[in-house]
C-alpha cells in the first residue's frame, strides 16, 4: 500500500543554516543597530503600477488578473482605473504628506501612461522596475535563458520610456525562481523586494540585497484577501507603527515599516481617505521617517 | 484506530454534563498553554503523493520566506511576549530546526518551554508511510530532541497534520504521554491505544492563529478579541468541570508588527484575571491523570 520510497526519509540538506545556498540565517535582533537619517521607523511607502492585458499569459496568471471568459472588460477596466485615477490621489496624498515613495512600475506603464511616470518622477519618488507587464511573472517553469531575457527587456523598457533606469526590482507577486537573484545581479540591479522573511534589508550571497516589502501588510492581502475595511487596514498599520517604535526605543535599533499600495485597491473614493489619515497621523509622528526604498537601503548599506 | 471502520474508534463518548470535575493546582478552574510552532518548511522537498507542499513551483518565495520570518524575526518578538506575561511555551517542533536553527531551539529550551514532536520537518507528510517508515520518524523525533535538549518528548502533533491509521497506537508505544491531533473536546481525554496510555490535551483549531487570520479572516485585533471570548468562556465553565485552553502559533503570523500588541494585550488580560493555570502540556496531562488514574 506504501507508495513512498525510501528517499522519501532522507535529508540530504539537513544542516546547519538553510536547505540552500541563497542567503545565510541571521537573527534580526542580534545585528548591530542601524540608525536612519531621521526618526526610528522609517515608513516605505510602496505603490505598484500594473498593467495587465485583456489577454493573461505567462508562467502564472497574477493575482489581480482577468477573471470571466475574454472580453474581461470588468476587470480590464477596474485595474486600469488605478492608473487613471487611484495613483494621482495617491501623489497629491503624498505631496501633501511630504512622503517620498517608491513606485514598482510594469514597463508597460511607462510606455503607455508616460504623463502618471513623469509626475512620479517630477514628485521625487522612486521607480522600481516591476517587469514588463503583469503578464511577466516569473517562476522555474520560464528557464533561465527567457527569465534573463524578460529581465532584461523590462529594464531597457522602463529607461527608454521614463529616462531612469531603476536600481530596484520587484517580481510580480514576489515570485522567483533559483535563478532569479543571479539574473537581476546581472542586471547591475541593487536590489529587490521579493523575500518577506524579514524586517530590514540584508544581502544575498551573491550581493544582491533584499529589501523585504512585507505582504502581510499590503492593501492587497488585508483589503481583497482577507477583506478588512479600509479602516481596518489603517488600524493594522498604526498598531505596526506603534510596535515598531516601542521596539526601536527598546533596542536602539532602527525598524522599518512598508506600506505596499495598490492605486485599484486604496485608490478607491471610499477607501482613499483611510489612506490620507493614517499618512496624516505618520506625517506627525517624530519616529516616522519617509523614505524611498533606495534611500533605505543606502542607509543600510553606509552601516554594514 | 479501528483501521477501515466509519468510527475509528479514538475515544468513548462523555456527555460534556455528566463528569466528574478536573481541578486544576491553585483551585484555577482553567488550564491555559501556548504552543507555538517552531517549524522549518524544506524549500525544495521532495514530492509526496497526497500532498504538494507549495502551491508554487520551487522556490514558493512568499510562502518559504513567510515562515522563514519566524527564526529570524518574529520568534523572539513572540517569546519576549509571552516570557514578559509569564506563559512557557509547549512547543510544536519541526525537529530538523534543531539542525537547520539551533539558536531557536536553544532560545525556547533556556526560557524553560517543553517541546514536543512535530515531524521531522513540515514538509515531510505521514500519509502511506510504512510503519517501519513511521517508527523512524518518531525515533529520530525522540533521538534529536534529546541530544538538542536534553529533554525527552511527551507529546506529538503529526506533521502538518498528517497521520497514518498506526500514528497514536505507535507514540503510546513508544511512551509518549500526549497527543495534540484530536479536537473533540475542551477537556484532557483518554485516547483508545493498542498498548500503554495516551491522553489528548486540547489544542486548537479554532483559535489557531493559522486560523484566525487566513481561514476566519480576523485583523489583529480580532484575533486577540477572540482569545479574551474563549478565555472567559471556558475559566467560567471551568469553575464547574475544569477546562483546558491552548493557544496555538505561528511565529510568522502572530509575530507580524501588526498583531503582536493587541496579542499583548489578551495575554496580559489571561495571565491578570487569576483564575487561569498557566503551564505547560505535560504538566497539565500530569494534573489530570492524577485525578482521574
Amino acid at each position: 500500500m506504501s507508495t513512498l520510497p525510501e528517499s522519501y526519509l532522507e535529508y540530504p540538506r539537513r544542516r546547519e543554516g538553510y536547505d540552500h545556498d541563497l542567503y545565510q540565517w541571521s537573527n534580526m535582533h542580534q545585528r548591530p543597530p542601524v540608525r536612519w537619517p531621521q526618526g526610528s521607523v522609517a515608513v516605505w511607502l510602496c505603490v505598484s503600477l500594473e498593467w495587465f492585458p485583456i489577454l493573461p499569459a505567462g508562467p502564472f496568471t497574477a493575482p489581480g488578473h482577468m477573471v470571466t471568459p475574454y472580453p474581461d472588460y470588468r476587470h480590464y477596466t477596474a485595474r486600469d482605473y488605478g492608473n487613471r485615477v487611484g495613483a494621482w490621489r495617491f501623489l497629491e496624498a503624498f505631496a501633501k504628506a511630504g512622503a517620498k515613495a517608491s513606485f514598482a512600475t510594469n514597463a508597460a506603464i511607462a510606455e503607455r501612461y508616460p504623463e502618471l511616470v513623469a509626475a512620479v518622477i517630477e514628485g521625487g519618488h522612486e521607480v522600481i522596475a516591476h517587469s514588463t507587464d503583469m503578464n511577466g511573472t516569473i517562476d522555474s517553469t520560464l528557464g533561465a535563458e527567457a527569465e534573463a531575457a524578460l529581465v532584461s527587456k523590462a529594464m531597457e523598457r522602463i529607461e527608454t520610456a521614463s529616462g531612469v533606469r531603476p536600481t530596484g526590482w520587484l517580481s510580480i507577486a514576489r515570485q522567483q525562481s533559483f535563478a532569479t537573484t543571479d539574473i537581476l545581479k546581472g542586471q547591475g540591479l541593487t536590489y529587490c523586494c521579493d523575500w518577506v522573511n524579514d524586517e530590514l534589508p540584508w544581502r544575498f550571497a551573491n550581493g544582491l540585497i533584499n529589501l523585504p516589502l512585507n505582504h502581510e501588510l499590503s492593501d492587497r492581502q488585508i483589503v481583497t484577501v482577507q477583506q478588512k475595511s479600509a479602516d481596518s487596514w489603517a488600524e493594522s498599520m498604526g498598531d505596526a507603527f506603534d510596535w515598531l517604535t516601542r521596539e526601536a526605543a527598546a533596542s536602539g535599533g532602527g525598524r522599518m515599516l512598508p506600506i505596499h499600495l495598490t492605486p485599484y485597491i486604496m485608490g478607491l473614493p471610499y477607501r482613499i481617505a483611510a489612506l490620507e489619515g493614517l499618512l496624516d497621523h505618520l506625517a506627525q509622528r517624530p519616529e516616522a521617517w519617509f523614505a524611498r526604498g533606495d534611500e533605505i537601503v543606502a542607509a543600510w548599506e553606509a552601516q554594514t | 484506530m479501528q483501521e477501515g471502520a466509519g468510527d475509528p474508534g479514538l475515544y468513548a463518548y462523555h456527555p460534556y454534563n455528566a463528569r466528574r470535575k478536573i481541578v486544576w493546582p491553585g483551585g484555577k478552574s482553567v488550564a491555559v498553554w501556548v504552543a507555538p510552532n517552531l517549524e522549518y518548511y524544506e524549500i525544495d522537498p521532495p514530492a509526496h503523493p497526497k500532498r504538494k507542499s507549495w502551491p508554487r513551483p520551487h522556490p514558493d518565495v512568499v510562502g518559504f520566506s513567510h515562515r522563514d520570518h519566524s527564526n529570524r524575526v518574529s520568534h523572539w518578538r513572540m517569546a519576549e511576549v509571552m516570557s514578559r506575561h509569564g506563559f512557557p511555551g509547549s512547543v510544536s517542533l519541526s525537529v530538523a530546526l534543531c539542525q537547520h536553527h539551533p539558536e531557536v531551539v536553544a532560545d525556547a529550551a533556556a526560557r524553560g518551554w517543553e517541546f514536543f514532536s512535530h515531524g521531522i520537518y513540515n514538509t515531510r507528510y505521514s500519509y502511506e508511510m510504512t510503519e517501519e517508515q513511521e517508527r523512524a520518524i518518531i525515533e529520530d523525533s525522540i533521538a534529536t530532541v534529546r541530544e538538542a535538549t536534553g529533554q525527552t518528548i511527551r507529546g506529538w502533533l503529526a506533521p502538518a497534520l498528517t497521520h497514518t491509521p498506526r500514528t497514536l497506537d505507535l507514540i503510546a508505544e513508544y511512551g509518549l504521554d500526549y497527543t495534540c491531533d484530536l479536537y473533540h473536546d475542551d477537556q484532557v481525554q483518554e485516547v483508545k491505544v493498542k498498548t500503554g496510555r495516551l491522553a489528548s490535551i486540547p489544542y486548537s483549531l479554532e483559535v489557531n492563529d493559522h486560523y484566525g487570520f487566513f481561514v476566519y479572516n480576523m485583523s489583529g485585533r480580532e484575533y486577540a478579541e477572540t482569545l479574551v471570548r474563549q478565555f472567559e468562556r471556558l475559566a467560567t465553565e471551568g469553575e464547574a468541570s475544569g477546562t483546558v485552553m491552548c493557544i496555538p502559533l505561528h511565529a510568522y503570523l502572530i509575530g507580524q508588527p501588526h498583531r503582536i500588541g493587541p496579542f499583548e494585550e489578551a495575554l496580559e488580560h489571561i495571565a491578570k484575571d487569576g483564575r487561569a493555570w498557566i503551564a505547560r502540556a505535560g504538566e497539565i496531562v500530569d494534573a489530570w491523570r492524577e485525578q482521574v488514574g
